[in-house]
């Protein structure tokens, strides 16, 4: 990945993301005509998307524009929302995710999330990770339990800084080492679609440059949808950028696609910063 | 001069003296105008600032003169009494300066006056007629003093606004220290007493002793015995060991529901229904306790064969429990919902269900607020008095049977404190040692609960 190039307004594009091919494999998870109410009002005014597999698609848009009402379609988080209320059809592997009998339990194994606060529970670093195997019964002694938390930790990057103090409370870590921490505990369920919202927004540069690097090793093995406002970072990490725009979806192609050559005026008047 | 009158007076002079310094303030502000000096103060801080000057340092000679008058007088009274007639105990000169009052205030006597006790109720009120006019004097000088210095000292410069300031913190501390400081006296005057009590029954006795029946010793002898406290203290212990069975698992489950599952429209209705129960006077849990709950589980009792008083721990106890569960519902639901959501969020995220991130994060991360919400309760249940004194049956024997009647710390206070007695035996007096106890106790529970609190706020700040 390049270096963040914080001082220049303009959004430089990484040399990976100049091959114009797309990752054209099989289609992980779609929405079609996708609606969230909150109560009587619309938040998403009909959304269809297909996001690849071991792709990483990018969510921008201005302030309530409505992306992370969509990420939280994507594993019925919204569920969690009394007043909200989702339409239309979500789909993983094909399979409905709105479908009555499907276990929502499930479901959240599959599709991982990672929030904007760093959010690791009080307890040790090893319950923090331990805490989703444990729950869907994925390990049955501890020899496996240990394995999976280290595994989970090396993945995230972390293993090294913390591997003395597995003990040590989760709160006691850094912001970017707690959001590694969080990164870890969802990779330790081994989803197969991974959602963040600004998953950075609370950390600095040098902090955001090393989750920067994490998604982007990630990819390989997993889908991860992302949320960000900093376009820098959307151009960094992401294959393919949605725009997002008064619970529209605006515009969706390659990233390159949408920072150099936006097909709609409302995509270019916000990544040259005209409003937003 | 009536002391009410007096004080009247001087807030009339305060404002006076605050129209005096406004009128003034304003003129020196009229003649500055212009000349590019800026009043540092409003006029209205500059006439506070008279009408302080004026009012406080009066109001601190009246409330000194006050304090020390009587005594002065008194003394006085005694030292020209003829020393034959001086009585011998101090009880005794209480006694016949009570009398010197009565006389010199004009009130009636039981028994006839004596001669000299009628000069030196005369020579009394001579004096405090003269000291009365002393500290008049003394404060209209120095208010009136106050009033030309202050007046004049107004210029544009002089910081009023912050000297004012200054006395209203002077105020605001003044009002904390006396709060304090009754606290304070409180204890101390416990203190006092329990040492008292403590002279006649020795320490180790009055801890660590296994039988209280301190009616049938004689007072006045040495080696007082039957003040032991251990059975109070396990009567105590017993029926708040019973009340927080009752209140801790209702209480918990009632919290929970409230904050995770009621919805807001319930939960605005429910939770000060739940709060009401403790705003009943606990003398109607009282005689709920003895009158339906007693009987109705001497009853229950007898249907299943067992033997349970109507007045007994039980009773007492499930009825505190009831009393107190608001006390760890309302706590235990604000703690609840002060953890974020993004924690719950982040355990539902995971997969896991609604109750497993209730069982798994949140009452893990709210216990310990959970925990001193439940000491406060404790130390409410242990402090408790009518509850008990109606319906634990007053037996003060160690014993481990629930269905038997005990007795508690606060019914054997009530207990030894009512009646006809004497205020020196160590009968009333063991009222001050069981209440200091009580007091440590109490006091303890809430700073550990507190610390906990406190601790647990930190956490998510
Ligand atoms: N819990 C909720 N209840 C009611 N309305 C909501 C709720 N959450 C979001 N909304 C509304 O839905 C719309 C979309 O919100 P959303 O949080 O998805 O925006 P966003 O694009 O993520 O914004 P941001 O970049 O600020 O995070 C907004 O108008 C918002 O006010
Ligand atoms: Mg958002």
């Amino acid at each position: 990945m390049g270096q963040p190039s914080m001082n220049t307004l303009k959004v430089t594009l990484p040399e990976s993301a100049d091959s114009q091919a797309l990752p054209q494999g099989n289609i992980k998870m779609s929405a079609r005509d996708v609606k969230v109410f909150y109560g009587a009002s619309e938040a998403l005014h009909g959304i269809n998307m297909d996001i690849y597999e071991n792709e990483v698609v990018a969510f921008i848009g201005p302030s309530g524009c409505g992306k992370s009402t969509f990420l939280r379609c994507l594993n019925r988080m919204n569920d969690t929302i009394d007043s909200a209320r989702v339409t239309g059809k979500v789909t993983l592997d094909d399979q409905d995710i709105y479908d009555p009998s499907l276990d929502v339990v499930q479901l959240r194994a599959q599709v991982g999330m990672v929030f904007q606060k760093p959010n690791p529970f009080p307890k040790s670093i090893f319950e923090n990770i331990a805490y989703g195997p444990r729950l869907h019964g994925l390990v049955d002694n501890k020899t496996d339990l240990e394995e999976i938390v280290e595994s989970s930790l090396r993945r995230a990057g972390l293993w090294n800084e913390v591997k003395d103090r597995l003990d040590a409370p989760g709160t006691g870590l850094s912001g970017g080492q707690q959001q590694r921490l969080c990164i870890a505990r969802a990779i330790a369920v081994s989803p197969e679609v991974i959602l963040m919202d600004e998953p950075c927004s609370a950390l600095d540069p040098i902090a955001t440059t090393i989750i920067e690097e994490l998604i982007d090793e990630l990819k390989g093995s997993y889908t991860i949808a992302i949320v960000t406002h900093n376009m820098q970072q959307a151009a960094r990490v992401s294959d393919r950028t949605a725009f997002f725009h008064l619970g529209n979806l605006v515009e969706l192609s390659a990233t390159r696609e949408i920072f150099t050559n936006p097909q709609d005026t409302r995509t270019e008047d916000y990544i040259t910063g005209r409003f937003g | 001069m009536s002391n009410m009158l007096l004080i009247t007076l001087l807030l009339g002079l305060m404002a006076i003296a605050y129209q005096l310094g406004l009128v003034r303030s304003k003129g020196v502000a009229a003649t500055t105008s212009g000349t590019g000096v800026k009043m540092h103060s409003r006029p209205t801080y500059h006439a506070m600032l008279v009408a302080l000057w004026v009012g406080v340092p009066a109001a601190l000679i009246f409330a000194v003169w006050s304090l020390f008058q009587p005594g002065i007088i008194e003394s006085m009274v005694l030292a020209q009494l003829p020393p034959e007639m001086m009585p011998a105990t101090e009880n005794d000169v209480r006694i016949l300066l009570r009398r010197i009052h009565n006389l010199s205030g004009g009130f009636g006597l039981i028994e006839e006056a004596a001669a000299y006790e009628l000069n030196a109720a005369r020579y009394m009120a001579e004096l405090r007629s003269i000291s009365q006019m002393l500290m008049i004097a003394l404060m209209a000088s120095v208010a009136a003093t106050a009033l030309v210095w202050t007046r004049k000292r107004i210029h544009p410069l002089l910081r009023a606004r912050n000297q004012v300031e200054q006395a209203v913190r002077v105020l605001l501390v003044a009002c904390s220290a006396v709060a304090i400081l009754t606290t304070i006296g409180i204890v101390l005057s416990m203190i006092g007493e329990a040492m008292r009590f403590f002279s006649f029954v020795s320490p180790m006795d009055f801890f660590f002793g296994t039988t209280w029946n301190p009616r049938f010793s004689t007072v006045g002898t040495d080696g007082q015995t039957g003040f032991g406290m251990l059975p109070l203290l396990w009567g105590t212990m017993m029926i708040a060991l019973i009340a927080l069975a009752v209140a801790v698992p209702v209480g918990l489950m009632a919290a929970i529901f409230l904050s995770e599952y009621a919805s807001d429209r319930v939960r605005a209705v429910a939770k000060p229904i739940i709060e009401v129960l403790a705003g009943i006077p606990t003398i109607v849990y009282g005689f709920f306790a003895l009158i339906t709950v007693g009987p109705f589980l001497a009853n229950f009792g007898a249907s299943l064969g067992l033997e349970i008083r109507a007045t007994s721990a039980i009773t007492a106890g499930l009825v505190m429990g009831i009393m107190i569960i608001p006390f760890i519902s309302s706590l235990s639901d604000d703690i609840i919902t002060q953890v974020p959501k993004s924690l719950r969020d982040g355990s539902l995220g995971l997969g896991a269900t609604k109750s497993e991130t209730i069982r798994k994060v949140v009452l893990p991360a709210a216990l310990p607020g959970i925990v001193g919400a439940i000491l406060l309760a404790a130390s409410r249940a242990i402090g408790e008095t009518m509850i008990v004194v109606l319906a634990a049956g007053n037996s003060p024997v160690l014993t481990a049977n629930p269905f038997e009647a005990v007795s508690t710390m606060t019914v054997t206070i009530v207990n030894q404190l009512t009646g006809d007695l004497d205020f020196a035996s160590p009968q009333s007096l063991v009222a001050f040692a069981l209440g200091l106890t009580l007091f440590v106790i109490t006091l303890l529970l809430n700073v550990v609960a507190l610390v906990i609190v406190r601790k647990y706020r930190e956490q998510y700040e």
